[in-house]
């Protein structure tokens, strides 16, 4: 951080003992500053909560009165199996697409710590991709994958019979997208990750000639755990509620393929105006990334612990 | 930079550097040539638009039909409008965001008080919250009260993209920023509310761009609110794109290379000036780099 020059001593003329802040009034001093996003909280929270009572609810835009219906909602989606489709292609896309982006990203860090001119050079264009939106990252690629027109079949020499978005290949094609939008996102994270690391423990053991694969196994993965980590949180949380570049690609299809939770969601509430239905959608995804998110975040809080023991 | 030491684990002339080069350019490949085929299409005419050729003559002529009545006679969204209504949307949001974000991270980094935690946490929770349960809500709010498909609906819901952003990236700051140059200004009779923006706030001036800028992007190219909570009257970028990928039932690919290079370019340009704080910003302090 720079610094800047330190306060000049304000004139001894204009010089007065500074009125004392009452205690309690000092003590108050952090709320008061608070108060104005404690607001803007609330007014989120509240169409927050509004949502989750609308789970609770028959409603629908063609319901005039909806009345509360307790966990009937829950009930009937709890046992519809297009729900638990929902289910799995979102755990699928999660995982699959966060293991491929923690194990790239990692590598790709590595490859970047070397910092040779080509290097340098691939440093400054890597995030290109993650800083577009997500739905003009999927527009793009949904003209590369048209089967007839695109490039990718071209390029790749595929012909035009290969169907990127089809029936079994659409979960990939989107998990590729995924991949491609934010595997910078991890390989930023560990980089910075790794250039914060202190260079002692690398240096006595290359002296007591350790390969260069055993200082990254026993020294650098455990020490960078905690960036890794942070990387995998964000990613496996976003992933659980992906939207944008699904959406725009395949809308859930074909069929529901790539029907993702927030996905079945929007065709719930927004094209069939079920809004009960939609809602109770978002509040079982919602127990879910909070739930995760909690077991996530004590994970983290362990390992930033022991990372910090270990560098004393 | 090229006289930086060599931190851990790298190694400037290895025998295995030209096969770590190769691996890295076979991931540039793979990450730029998207971007490459999105200009070489926004380049193309009509009747080149569905060849894959690299070869060709480039013409500018779709970014003017984009931006002119004629991309608006295809798509029923006017292209120039929706850049400002995104323009007016985003620098809104952040500067609500700025205003309400600044005190709030800077109560947080200075001090534990009861309930801060909590208060942190909601505001960090904001960022993995599934965009659709606050929406479907607001949806119908917005519709009763007239606030659907208007700047001021979509800058009071881009806080939930924001706020989270800058209080988390500006608090990490705040903490640490050595709190003994404060209280040197309060030694000197600087009040406590002249000590923070003679002295905090020019400290954290770096931060506070960084934590702006990084939310002016992710405000920019967010498609989910836009998508729902607006009509034709105030579409943002995101959203105008996809409309020139289904135009009348025949594909403009060209023409949504285009609206898309458009749309992605200010992201660009601000990432590429304030890359030195992304890290950070990114994971929202989460990690200090």
């Amino acid at each position: 951080m720079t610094t800047t020059a330190p306060p000049r001593t304000p004139t001894p003329a204009v010089q007065r003992e500074p009125r004392p802040v009452p205690a309690w009034r000092r003590g108050l001093r952090p709320y008061v500053l608070s108060i104005p996003a404690v607001l803007i909280i609330v007014g989120i929270l509240y169409p927050f909560v509004l949502g989750a009572y609308y789970a609770f609810l028959n409603y629908a835009a063609v319901v005039r009165r909806p009345v509360f219906i307790g966990l009937a909602n829950f009930a009937e989606i709890l046992s519809d199996p297009a729900f638990w489709t929902s289910v799995r292609v979102t755990l699928h896309y999660a995982v699959a697409a966060t293991v491929v982006e923690t194990v790239l990203g990692i590598g790709i860090a590595l490859l970047l710590n070397r910092s040779t001119l080509i290097g340098r050079i691939f440093e400054r264009v890597l995030i290109l991709p993650l800083m577009i939106a997500p739905v003009i990252a999927g527009v793009i690629w949904g003209l590369m994958f048209n089967p007839q027109y695109g490039v990718l079949n071209y390029v790749l020499g595929l012909g035009s019979t290969f169907d990127w978005l089809g029936e079994g290949t659409a979960i990939w094609s989107v998990i590729l997208v995924d991949v491609w939008i934010y595997t910078p996102f991890v390989a930023i994270l560990v980089l910075a990750g790794i250039r914060s690391l202190p260079k002692e423990p690398f240096e006595a053991s290359a002296v007591d000639g350790a390969s260069w694969f055993y200082m990254f196994r026993r020294l650098m993965l455990p020490m960078m755990w905690p960036y890794i980590l942070v990387a995998v949180i964000f990613r496996f949380m976003d992933c659980l509620k992906i939207f944008d570049h699904v959406f725009v690609l395949t809308a859930g299809g074909p069929g529901d393929a790539t029907r993702t939770l927030q996905i079945g969601a929007y065709q719930n509430s927004i094209i069939q105006l079920q809004y009960s239905q939609g809602s109770t959608y978002m509040f079982l995804l919602w127990a879910i990334v909070f739930l995760t998110a909690r077991y996530l975040v004590s994970v983290l809080g362990k390992a930033q612990r022991r990372a910090a023991g270990s560098e004393e | 930079m090229a006289s930086r030491e060599l931190g851990p684990g790298e190694r400037r002339f290895s025998p295995a550097s030209v096969g770590a080069d190769a691996a890295l350019l076979v991931w540039f490949v793979f990450s730029l040539f998207p971007l490459v085929w999105m200009v070489l299409l926004a380049l193309k005419t009509n009747a080149e638009q569905i060849s894959t050729y690299f070869a060709f003559t480039p013409t500018l002529s779709n970014f003017a039909t984009v931006l002119s009545s004629e991309g608006e006679r295809l798509t029923s969204v006017n292209f120039t409008d929706a850049i400002l209504t995104s323009v007016i949307n985003c620098v809104g949001a952040v500067i609500v965001s700025l205003v309400i974000g600044i005190p709030a991270a800077y109560a947080a980094g200075r001090w534990q008080y009861r309930g801060s935690n909590d208060v942190m946490f909601t505001i960090l929770s904001f960022r993995f919250a599934p965009e659709l349960m606050v929406i479907v809500p607001l949806f119908v709010i917005y519709n009763q009260i007239g606030l659907f498909d208007t700047n001021v609906g979509m800058i009071w819901v881009l806080q939930l993209v924001t706020m989270p952003l800058i209080v988390w990236i500006l608090r990490s700051y705040f903490q640490d920023m050595p709190a003994e140059l404060e209280q040197a200004a309060l030694l000197d009779g600087y009040t406590r509310r002249r000590a923070f923006v003679m002295v905090a706030l020019p400290l954290v001036r770096p931060g506070i761009a960084a934590a702006a800028l990084l939310a002016f992007i992710f405000a920019w190219n967010n498609y989910v609110f836009p998508l729902i909570l607006t009509g034709s009257q105030h579409t943002p970028v995101t959203v105008a794109v996809t409309r020139f990928l289904g135009g009348g039932g025949q594909a403009y690919y060209n023409l949504t290379a285009a609206a898309a290079l458009i749309a992605a370019l200010p992201p660009l340009l601000v990432a590429l000036s304030i890359q030195r704080y992304l890290v950070r910003g990114l994971s929202f302090g989460a990690v200090k780099a």
